[in-house]
């Protein structure tokens, strides 16, 4: 499978009467948008903002992120399954407006929604803060319960993002990147000196609003399964969680996963990337045994030397962590997991719930637990009174002045794990 | 600005008094630098000064543990320096642990930094690790201008009272405390990499160590469960409505006590969660569904149990760091054991 993805650079965002993208600027019509995001009978009212690197803006609560993409051809569109038909995605071309993001706000649905900062320390720890953003910001009708609330964001979000996609349908790519995975038998003839290495992506899937979708299909009902890792790329999986901001998977994450990108990058020269694995976290025994089982058994059928496994979200899905990594290393396969650490404040705690000799190659994140003072910006787009309730906030957190003393864990994408960012801990 | 006053630490052979027969050389100090202290002094520059150099053998030091510290701690004290540097001992094991204690003694009894130097394998590095920082050095003397090298400009740092960052930036062995920084690329290219290097048979260090994990064995079961007194404690953030003590929906800092005296069955409109982890909707509902006391006052009336504790206690698991989960454990369990219960029922979510 052969997707080509067409880059077109963004460099500014502009509210205009005709939605378009005319070098690289992405001009929108406010009313049109909302009016296609106000069809959704829980949402009762809809504003949008911009938010662009370097400016004194905060935004929060920040439930999603998403990159606007576009199929330009090939099978199927973006968010197969959810918005586009089922179809198999991943082959052809994709247009994506590279630098641009859709930001989603409003009431906060849980309590582990996120803080993104356009500029000052917090911008250093999100990768949002570098976008052109355009943020919506959705209130639910009155008495909406969370999980309803959740589905109702999460669709808003989704439908904001394809929105500005399809302006980029007819555009000629400023750049143009191709990846392709070849059947197992072709992958072994074009490779056969090369380490044959896998990726294995764990998804968060602890339900009730800890959700992830994959072609439509609630992660935690799935079996773990295979892909290939261009199926990502035009949104096979999506983000419905509202796990703490730190380590939860953006949209926008899954569709630039890094160990994918990082992957394809050393394919054919350093290793012979074979595929993806994707498995679930979920909450009971029975589940988490099953799931591991089945990671393992996949990596043995791929044949493959090694893995790359990556977390989301911590605490209960650390045993799962361990789980696949104890497992697949029992096959004889070498593993790399990617986690990130709850050290406490002071960083002298236990990192991990769970742990076993094998996984003896870790990359972390960073301690989600590090308290960070966020200096007060000039805009606050969305409600900032939940700082003292958000997951890493705590009683005190906003101060009169509008600074925020938060831990990492309440900045959006701060610790990720699919090893996004720089950040790290020792 | 005046230079910081430093005094160094060393053994008999980098005093040059003698290998293994003057070991049994006793405290002494001389004025300004000695041996290894040269280049320290070249290191330091402008930004400080060897004012002493205190010498002791590292059999005396170790066979005389207590009198050798309080000798060389005097003598050290007599220079009111800012600083203290002891070594580096490379793979030495005596003169590692001499090292670390002179250091130790010195941040706890003198209030002033002091760091050292020690190979990784030197038994002084288990011992002292936690206490002080002890800069990774090579295995013998040969490493002695790279040890130098990041010693020197680290000592300064702590004199200065400037933050100290990761170990893997600064050079010091891991002491267990975790320090953010921002690496030269990102996580998942490292991952890869080091993938590569661990499928070649190549070195490569793991950015977080396995730790070793307690293990609790479950106590025997309770004799006689109907006449004894039961508590219910939970991890699933079950609090009065409006949380009055504010327990965070994540990292909490702290736990709950209500009484529920009287209370048969938890409302809507009487409790809820605080915790962030999970959609709160059926709890807030009915919090008995994380804190049964509604079933619990039935086994009461009906003589299953013997009684329900008067006050259950409430915290939020979600991103709790163990170190503080273990202090309120120990706390609350005080207290249960005070106040004659017999038995919990610990409930997450």
């Amino acid at each position: 499978m052969k997707l080509e993805l067409g880059n077109i650079f963004i460099h500014d965002i502009q509210f205009d009467r005709l939605s378009r993208v005319e070098k690289g600027i992405i001009y929108i019509n406010e009313e049109e948008l909302k009016a296609h995001l106000l069809e959704d009978e829980n949402i009762r009212s809809v504003s949008c903002d911009i938010a662009k690197p370097g400016e004194s803006v905060r935004i929060m609560p920040v439930k999603d992120v998403i990159e606007p993409r576009v199929k330009v051809e090939g099978e199927g569109g973006v968010f197969p399954g959810i918005l586009s038909k089922v179809d198999t995605v991943g082959s052809g071309r994709t247009n994506v407006l590279k630098g641009a993001a859709v930001v989603t706000t409003g009431k906060i649905v849980g309590f582990q929604e996120g803080i993104v900062d356009m500029s000052g320390p917090g911008a250093d720890y999100t990768p949002f803060s570098k976008l052109n953003n355009l943020v919506v910001i959705c209130e639910p009708i009155e008495g909406l319960k969370q999980h309803a609330h959740e589905k109702a964001l999460r669709f808003a979000g989704l439908k904001a993002a394809t929105y500005l996609g399809q302006l980029a349908k007819d555009l000629e790519a400023d750049e143009v990147e191709s990846f392709e995975t070849l059947s197992l038998i072709e992958g072994i003839r074009q490779y056969p000196d090369l380490p044959r290495v896998a990726y294995v992506q764990m998804l968060q899937t602890q339900g009730l609003l800890h959700d992830t979708y994959v072609y439509g299909v609630d992660m935690k009902q799935s079996l773990t399964t295979m892909l290939y890792p261009t199926e990502l790329m035009d949104g096979a999986i999506i983000s419905g969680n509202c796990v703490s901001a730190c380590d939860k998977n953006t949209t926008y994450h899954h569709l630039n996963n890094p160990v994918v990108r990082d992957l394809y990058a050393k394919h054919g020269k350093e290793l012979n990337f074979v595929g993806m694995i994707i498995t679930n976290e979920n909450v009971y025994l029975a589940d988490k045994e099953r799931s591991s089982d089945w990671s393992a058994k996949l990596a043995e059928f791929l044949g493959v030397d090694g893995v790359i496994i990556s977390q989301e979200g911590f605490g209960n899905p650390d045993t799962d962590l361990i789980m696949n990594c104890k497992k697949i290393e029992a096959k004889g396969i070498k593993t790399v997991i990617i986690t990130d650490e709850y050290a406490g404040r002071d960083g002298a705690s236990q990192s991990l719930a769970d742990a076993d000799a094998s996984a003896d190659a870790v990359v972390t994140g960073g301690n989600a637990n590090m308290v960070v003072n966020l200096p007060p910006m000039e805009k606050v787009i969305g409600h900032v009174k939940v700082a003292d309730t958000i997951a890493g906030g705590f009683d005190g957190s906003l101060r009169p002045d509008g600074s925020i003393v938060v831990e990492l864990q309440a900045i959006t994408g701060a610790t990720n794990e699919l090893g996004f960012n720089r950040l790290s801990a020792r | 600005m005046a230079k910081f006053r430093v005094v160094h630490y060393i053994n008999q052979f980098f005093a040059q008094v003698g290998g293994e027969e003057k070991a049994d050389h006793r405290p002494e100090s001389r004025e300004g630098f000695v041996g290894p202290g040269m280049a320290f002094k070249a290191a330091f520059g402008d930004e400080a000064e060897i004012v002493g150099t205190v010498v002791c053998g590292d059999s005396y030091f170790n066979e005389n543990l207590e009198t050798a510290t309080k000798e060389v701690l005097d003598m050290i004290s007599s220079y009111k320096p800012d600083l203290v540097i002891a070594g580096p001992a490379f793979n030495a094991g005596r003169y590692g642990m001499a090292c670390g204690t002179v250091a130790a003694a010195v941040e706890k009894e003198l209030g002033i930094p002091a760091i050292t130097g020690m190979y990784k394998e030197n038994p002084g590095v288990d011992s002292f690790k936690k206490e002080i920082y002890i800069i990774e050095t090579k295995n013998s003397a040969a490493g002695m201008r790279d040890a130098v090298k990041v010693m020197a400009p680290f000592a300064l740092k702590l004199a200065a009272g400037e933050d100290v960052g990761a170990s893997a930036e600064e050079g010091y062995i891991p002491n267990g405390i975790r320090v953010n920084f921002f690496e030269q690329k990102r996580g998942s290219e490292r991952a890869v990499d080091m993938l590569l290097a661990k499928l070649a048979g190549k070195p490569f260090t793991t950015e977080f160590p396995m730790p070793d994990f307690d293990r609790v064995e479950p106590n025997p079961a309770v004799a006689d469960i109907s006449k004894s007194t039961i508590a219910l404690v939970t991890s699933g953030g079950i609090v009065p409505k409006g949380n009055p003590d504010r327990i965070e929906s994540s990292s909490a800092s702290k736990y709950g006590k209500y009484d529920i005296e009287g209370v048969f069955d938890l409302t809507e409109s009487t409790y809820e969660t605080a915790h962030g982890g999970y959609d709160p909707v059926y709890a807030n509902l009915d919090a008995d569904r994380v804190l049964p006391v509604d079933i619990l006052r039935e086994y009461e009336k009906a003589g299953k149990i013997g009684k329900l504790h008067r006050y259950f206690y409430s915290t939020t698991g979600n991103g709790t760091s163990v170190a503080n989960a273990k202090a309120y454990a120990a706390a609350i369990g005080k207290e249960l054991v005070a106040d004659g219960v017999d038995a919990v029922i610990l409930t997450s979510t």
